[in-house]
């Protein structure tokens, strides 16, 4: 009788990335219906029209360069790009500005810096500064949430899918009527135009920390976060090292002059503050290697992201925040390099 | 030097060591102003005239230039070229002068043109060197023409707009193959991707060339 003969390990590894995406695609679902309860259901549209073509883009990709794109395809990543993608964008995007993202996100910034593994850049946030950088028009264009009481214009299915596929809205409604500003925009102006803090968060588009509904989403974009560190898909290195980059300068910005200054809770719950420290710094190809590194890399893109909000000309500085840390990545790896066993730290370091 | 020579050092500049895509040289120009075709032509002619006048001139000279101080005999040479060539363009085509702006000037720091001064013009004779300087002069012109013509096709749909800047006249609008263009095109970044296709496309067609030379 013959016995089935297997070699070490004998326990089948169970990180491998697609269980990996998965659950990141599914940590992703939470945020994804309350950002559809409070935005209404333009979120689904763009996630439809990114995955189209990031799955696509990654097909021609691994075709041309002569690999089975099933291989590519098969590990979800596409997906979560897409994901990401169709989180950043506002719910009312025109479909070829959405596509344009997410075919540079994955032909440029992964697939010519040689696929899943080997991209510098975060693919999702660099299709996204593209889009950002040739359709401002588009990108600034936020509906405003679902706020109870207040009286707004809520565009249906229909309506949602007319201007999606053809970038106009329908002729009985205007722009006003549907889109207002966003928090973070509001914020900003209303500083530059010397009003008080407190004066700005007496808005109505103001919740407790950030904005109505953007701090609810921004709650179950945590939930999936801390389901993702049970899981052990992310460490707890990144978004500690956001955070704390995030807080630090604003806190004590705030303290000085908390009339002049927002909130570190608003500064958390704004924008894509809490996206960025749980699911798109944690992009494990494009961050740093090391937990010491990870924490400074994490760091920086928070300090960054405080100083593009107040300083900068952006509203949010998530994107190109995490873009100049993943620059920063190389040197980042070079001086947190660990001890290798047996080794002194200072000798053998070039 | 036969006639072969000249062909050589013409095709050398135009394509095998092309200051633009092969040697990546003055590449501050090349990447801000080829926002339009018609820029690109206009700074690309004034490199041109300036790279072959200023080869003449350091290969006229080179036995007296002495080693130690060179480069800046280099540098003096090229910059009352290059004030020559702006007086002129300041002249006769003001509105070209006005888009150029600050980088007519600047071609005084165009490497490829001290490049070529110390690498080629000081060790050759009058002729090669006249030959050289035209053919890495129009290299670069024409990889800035093309640059200019993909932006401008692509980040504003427009073809050969502007070229009243170069012969006077009324406001030509040029060809309007789409009105407006995707705006990254003409933007920084846009400067930076079409180099890179463009030093993509060359490497493409030479491997393409060697593997059939192979076979």
């Amino acid at each position: 009788m013959e016995f089935e003969h297997r070699e070490a390990p004998h326990m089948a590894p169970t990180a491998d990335v697609a269980t990996m995406m998965q659950q990141v695609l599914l940590a992703l679902v939470p945020a994804a219906v309350a950002h559809v309860w409070f935005f209404g259901p333009g979120l689904i549209f763009n996630l439809l029209i990114a995955t189209a073509a990031c799955v696509g883009g990654e097909a021609l990709m691994m075709r041309l360069r002569g690999r089975p794109p099933v291989r590519a395809l098969s590990d979800y990543s596409a997906l979560v790009t897409a994901a990401l993608l169709a989180f950043a964008l506002p719910s009312l995007t025109p479909w070829w500005v959405t596509a344009t993202g997410a075919l540079f996100g994955i032909i440029v910034a992964k697939h010519l810096y040689g696929g899943l593994g080997f991209n510098i850049f975060n693919p999702a946030m660099a299709g996204y500064v593209v889009v950002l950088v040739a359709f401002p028009m588009h990108l600034n264009l936020w509906v405003a949430p679902r706020m109870g009481d207040i009286d707004y214009q809520f565009l249906s299915v229909l309506q949602t899918l007319t201007y999606t596929l053809t970038g106009s809205l329908p002729d009985a409604l205007t722009y006003d009527e549907i889109s207002r500003a966003t928090p973070l925009d509001a914020m900003k102006s209303g500083l530059n135009d010397m009003r008080t803090t407190v004066e700005i968060r007496s808005l109505p588009i103001m919740g407790d920390f950030g904005g109505v509904g953007w701090e609810w989403i921004g709650n179950f974009i945590a939930i999936g976060g801390f389901w993702l560190m049970i899981r052990r898909v992310i460490r707890w290195h990144i978004p500690v090292g956001v955070g704390v980059g995030l807080l630090i300068p604003a806190g004590i910005m705030w303290l000085a002059s908390p009339g002049t200054e927002p909130s570190p809770g608003f500064h958390m719950f704004s924008g894509a503050a809490l996206m960025c420290a749980f699911f798109i710094a944690t992009d494990p190809v494009s961050a740093a290697a090391s937990p010491k590194g990870r924490l400074i890399y994490g760091a920086g893109i928070g300090f960054l992201i405080y100083a593009i909000r107040t300083w900068g000309a952006d509203v949010d500085g998530v994107a190109f925040a995490v873009l100049m840390m993943n620059m920063a990545v190389p040197a980042i790896d070079r001086i947190t390099r660990p001890r290798i066993v047996g080794h002194r730290r200072d000798a053998g370091a070039p | 030097m036969t006639p072969g020579h000249f062909i050589d050092r013409l095709q050398t500049g135009l394509w095998r060591e092309n200051p633009g895509l092969v040697q990546l040289l003055g590449l501050c120009p090349l990447l801000a102003v080829t926002t339009t075709f018609v820029n690109g032509l206009g700074l690309g002619v004034a490199t041109l005239v300036v790279l072959t006048c200023s080869n003449v001139l350091v290969s006229a000279t080179r036995r007296w230039i002495l080693a130690e101080i060179r480069v800046p005999i280099y540098v003096l040479i090229i910059a009352s070229l290059v004030t020559c060539t702006e007086l002129i363009i300041k002249a006769w085509f003001p509105a070209l002068d006005r888009s150029l702006g600050i980088f007519i000037p600047l071609i005084v720091t165009n490497c490829a043109i001290v490049a070529r001064a110390e690498l080629f013009a000081s060790r050759n004779g009058i002729a090669p060197s006249f030959f050289d300087g035209l053919g890495m002069g129009a290299g670069f012109a024409l990889l800035l023409m093309a640059i200019g013509f993909f932006r401008e096709l692509v980040g504003k749909g427009s073809l050969f707009a502007d070229f009243h800047m170069l012969f006077g006249g009324k406001t030509l609008a040029g060809l309007v193959v789409v009105d407006g263009g995707w705006l990254l095109a003409v933007l920084p970044p846009g400067a930076f991707f079409s180099l890179a296709l463009a030093v993509a496309l060359k490497n493409y067609l030479d491997g393409k060339r060697d593997a059939a030379g192979r076979t």
